[in-house]
């Protein structure tokens, strides 16, 4: 019982703008820092220390920034439809806000997935671009990202806004799959996944390390971007209320 | 429950037909488009009936979309759209009986069209026949999914452009399953696997959509 008083004790706590605004700003410079030393020990194990890959060169290396973005990209997408469905089942501020400001990180994720993968396919198949199952769902990926940030943007009270586009992100979570496995039928020609076979995964431990450590530095990134964001949304919107002025008169 | 049901129904059958444009404007605007096609290719056989699935279903899409704006369009700006959400019958359910309406008053004289359109595109008897099968299940999806982007958009001045930009990446499985029929049926495979995923989309739909267009709703009269 206690665990789960705590829980809902820690969810009132974050869901206050005031106290949110705070402890984020606390932990913002130790995110970002630790994104720095991730991001430059997984660069460097991922470009200098992997070895070099038997059959596609150095081309391959390109993956260190490819997959964690491929991940993200996804990932974000189901934060946002997580915080959409708690703006919409309790009215919570702070996840709609949070929900608004994944979009344009989840949208440029997935564009940099779609640019690296076509950098990678141009040595690799020969052409920059193939309508291969993969590539597809990710651009409609970007489709699905660049829909809810229109609808937002349209939009003009806030929080009718967030609350549409709350309903658009669930909608479009039911519909991932769907895409996924129809493009997935229509058409396929990217290798298949090496990461995700838990049982032996076919990628050498030393590539596989680098890669792993990119993905948490990406997320970390995302973290310290989505923080930066939400409290920079927070004080546009609560600029007429006692603790942004407190704080704006300190400053 | 199931009176208002069929009275609403009734009503938008009844406004449908005093106002017969709403029904014959997708449908020309269906065929224009399908027409061009030719007109931009030239008067191809082979090429026109390689194509020709993709065009109608291309353009079933688009027509789709733009007949979707009659939706619930009017009922907003008169408030009877507010007056249902009140009524004791969940709002999720009447929006089941506006959507057939408008099915009825689109999707079906669509397919009953598309022959006339086949022969155009010199497309063969057996193909055509699977062409219907496919619009028959897809287009009521087509509906489903394009009322909640509807219901989304319904308060915004201009909705058009961005009901596009919510809707058509949801389109696709329903356009790829309906086309990838249509390939197995032209190479003379089967094509019960893409049909059979067809109708389970339209299973989901019809249960999950309603939901969501009954929650947009009710944002957009926030």
């Amino acid at each position: 019982m206690n665990i789960i008083q705590s829980i809902k004790r820690l969810y009132h706590q974050f869901a206050s703008p005031p106290y949110f605004y705070r402890i984020s700003g606390m932990w913002l410079p130790y995110i970002m820092g630790l994104f720095i030393i991730l991001f430059g020990y997984g660069l460097y194990g991922g470009l200098v220390t992997a070895p070099t890959d038997y059959e596609q060169g150095e081309a391959y290396r390109i993956i260190f920034v490819h997959v964690p973005a491929a991940w993200m990209s996804l990932f974000i997408y189901m934060v946002m439809a997580v915080a959409g469905a708690i703006a919409l089942i309790w009215r919570m501020k702070l996840a709609e806000i949070v929900m608004i400001c994944s979009a344009p990180i989840g949208a440029s994720f997935t564009f940099l997935a779609l640019a690296t993968g076509s950098i990678w396919g141009k040595p690799m198949w020969n052409t920059w671009w193939v309508w291969d199952a993969r590539l597809t769902s990710e651009l409609l990926l970007l489709f699905l990202y660049l829909g809810v940030m229109a609808l937002y943007n349209a939009i003009e009270d806030k929080r009718t806004a967030a609350r549409a586009v709350a309903i658009l992100a669930l909608v479009g979570v039911v519909n991932i799959p769907v895409i996924h496995y129809s493009v997935e039928w229509w058409n396929t020609l990217h290798q298949g996944p090496t990461v995700t076979k838990f049982d032996k995964p076919s990628i050498h431990l030393s590539m596989l390390i680098p890669l792993l450590v990119m993905a948490v530095a990406f997320k970390l990134f995302y973290i310290g971007n989505l923080f930066m964001r939400v409290r920079a949304e927070l004080l546009l919107r609560e600029q007429k209320s006692k603790w942004v002025k407190e704080l704006a008169e300190q400053s | 429950m199931f009176t208002a049901w069929s009275q609403i129904l009734k009503r938008d059958l009844l406004i449908a037909f005093r106002r017969r444009s709403e029904i014959i404007h997708p449908l020309i605007f269906f065929v224009m488009v399908i027409s061009l096609f030719p007109l931009a290719i030239g008067d191809d056989k082979v090429l026109l009936q390689k194509i020709a699935p993709a065009i109608i279903w291309v353009t079933a899409l688009l027509a789709t979309m733009l007949s979707l704006d009659n939706l619930f369009r009017s009922d907003f700006e008169d408030g009877s759209l507010e007056q249902m959400t009140l009524l004791k019958v969940p709002l999720s359910l009447l929006v089941t009986a506006k959507i057939t309406a408008h099915w009825l008053i689109t999707g079906l004289p669509l397919i009953l069209i598309t022959p006339l359109l086949a022969v155009l595109l010199y497309l063969p008897g057996e193909t055509t026949w699977m062409l219907l099968l496919t619009l028959l299940l897809g287009t009521p999806t087509l509906s489903l999914i394009g009322a909640v982007g509807i219901a989304l958009t319904v308060a915004l001045r201009q909705g058009g452009v961005i009901l596009s930009l919510l809707i058509l990446p949801l389109y696709i499985p329903v356009l790829i399953f309906a086309t990838l029929a249509l390939q197995n049926t032209v190479q003379g495979f089967s094509a019960e696997a893409q049909l059979a995923m067809m109708l389970a989309i339209l299973v989901l739909a019809i249960t999950l959509a309603p939901f969501a267009i009954a929650a947009a709703l009710k944002v957009s009269l926030n």
